[in-house]
């Protein structure tokens, strides 16, 4: 060893003695000290795949709610929201496959919620059912009389407000608010069905308004209904030619 | 006499040379020679119907659910952007944002058409933004997903900038580059995506490109199939149908 270091003269030496002593180093800190991961690329990204394939899952996948809800299943399976997964409508639902009795999911009853698809949209693809939620009856729940499992546009409106929406507007902001339709109106079952054909009825006389409206009215709902002498109150005229029954005005 | 040798000498340099490159090229396969390679196995690609897109937003919610993205509207990782066009050909767009109420153009007389788009991370299988991560943190999947590397991703922001599609974000907590990764964890396990899973209208669909009989391959089949910004040689996997030419 000191021979061969004999052939070169001192400075070199020294220096061959540094150099070799930083390389050994080098090599011993990227061999030993610096773990394999950080050196391997391949390393880190099975690492982040495994760490992707790890996350939590929230929503369970369509075909396990029908294990245990077949029957809502089936209905479903029929109807216009057979497309739909469960999940849709009621969120993720991976926690309550695993523990039902403690986890329930998310039963949307709000009108905010339907309209989220079927608020009427000008961009929404021609034919998709759309309603105005503003003027499609009011202040209901949807399901009152759409089933969301089987849903269909009710055969028969059980509502005047179905039809006649715009009156039943006017009324909803007027004193006559609590009053019934057929309060005024016999609407025959056949109306429904064939509305043109066959009418509601409407008051004929002014004696009718007077039920409520009369000095000496008997009527439980006219407690507190303006009163007015039948007699010289406007005897000429019936009451709606002044008086727009659905929206009585105010005047005292 | 000489001008020949030279002629020699040069032309089998050229030989040698011409090989010697061929041979580097076999030792150390670029990107894109492998690229060219038969892909076996799983290679997953989505499909969007446009025309089937009632603009609901469910999949943005659904997304946000599963993946746990900000709640804040600016953070998606996928999106639905409405896209109006007037008359004078002028087209405006909107990425939607859930629970938002619609703006009323139902009387507006100069719109020609409207309509909604969603849109994801395209998976590229020359994806721009793998090639300009200085960490190696993004990265593509055997399976041709683009996956980020939380831990080695440094927040640099170069993958969002060079994402052509925007479908980039950074995430707020933990300051490093986020995208769709076609729900990961629930493919690998067989499932859908959480937004296929949820889309009222089957506008999404999701599968294995290779796979000779499913909902995806059908989908490519029956629809003229369009992808975006195809011109960038990005080769998205996420394809369109029905595709209006303004969307880009």
């Amino acid at each position: 060893m000191g021979k061969l270091f004999e052939r070169f003269p001192d400075p070199l030496a020294r220096l061959i003695v540094v150099v070799s002593a930083l390389v050994a180093f080098g090599a011993f800190a990227y061999f030993v000290l610096i773990p394999k991961p950080v050196k391997d690329i391949e390393i880190q990204w099975a690492d982040a795949i495994k760490r992707e394939k790890a996350r939590p899952v929230r929503y369970a996948g369509f075909q396990v709610c029908e294990e245990c809800h077949g029957e809502i299943h089936n209905k479903k399976k029929t109807g216009f929201h057979k497309d739909l997964s469960c999940e849709t409508c009621h969120g993720p639902a991976k926690a309550h496959s695993e523990d039902p009795d403690k986890v329930k999911p998310n039963i949307p009853t709000a009108r905010t919620f339907c309209p989220q698809c079927h608020a009427y949209n000008p961009s929404r693809p021609r034919g998709f059912p759309q309603i105005n939620p503003v003027a499609h009856n009011p202040l209901k729940p949807c399901s009152s009389c759409h089933n969301p499992h089987d849903p269909k546009p009710p055969t028969t409106p059980k509502e005047c407000s179905a039809c006649h929406g715009e009156i039943a507007r006017t009324k909803a902001v007027s004193h006559h608010v609590q009053l019934e339709c057929t309060v005024c109106h016999q609407a025959p079952q056949q109306h429904k069905v064939s509305p043109r054909s066959v009418k509601p009825t409407k008051p004929q006389a002014r004696e009718f308004c007077g039920k409520c409206h009369g000095k000496d009215a008997k009527e439980k709902l006219a407690a507190n209904a303006p009163k007015i002498d039948m007699g010289e109150h406007g005897e000429k005229y019936v009451c709606w030619q002044c008086h727009y029954p659905h929206s009585p005005e105010v005047e005292q | 006499m000489n001008g020949r040798r030279s002629f020699l000498r040069g032309f089998f340099a050229v030989l040698l040379s011409g090989g010697a490159i061929e041979g580097v090229m076999k030792l150390f396969p670029s990107k894109a020679l492998a690229k060219e390679t038969a892909r076996t196995g799983k290679w997953y690609g989505y499909g969007v119907s446009v025309d089937k897109c009632i603009g609901c937003a469910r999949c943005m919610d659904a997304c946000k659910n599963e993946n746990n993205v900000p709640r804040e509207p600016f953070f998606v990782r996928t999106w639905v952007e409405r896209y109006i066009t007037r008359k004078n050909g002028q087209t405006t767009v909107k990425a939607i944002a859930p629970g938002e109420e619609a703006p009323e153009t139902a009387s507006d007389r100069t719109i020609l058409r409207s309509f909604f788009v969603p849109k994801l991370c395209n998976q590229c299988a020359n994806p721009p933004c793998v090639q300009v991560c200085p960490v190696g943190a993004t990265f593509q999947t055997k399976d041709g997903v683009v996956l980020v590397n939380e831990k080695t991703c440094i927040g640099c922001r170069y993958c969002i900038q060079a994402c052509p599609y925007g479908a980039r974000y950074l995430h707020p907590v933990s300051h490093t580059a986020d995208k769709c990764t076609f729900c990961y964890h629930r493919i690998s396990q067989g499932k859908l995506p959480a937004c296929v899973e949820v889309c009222p209208t089957q506008a999404r669909i999701f599968g294995d490109l290779n796979a000779a009989a499913s909902p995806m391959s059908r989908f490519l089949r029956m629809n003229k199939i369009h992808t975006l910004k195809p011109g960038l040689n990005t080769e998205p996997k996420v394809f369109y149908a029905s595709l209006d030419g303004e969307v880009r």
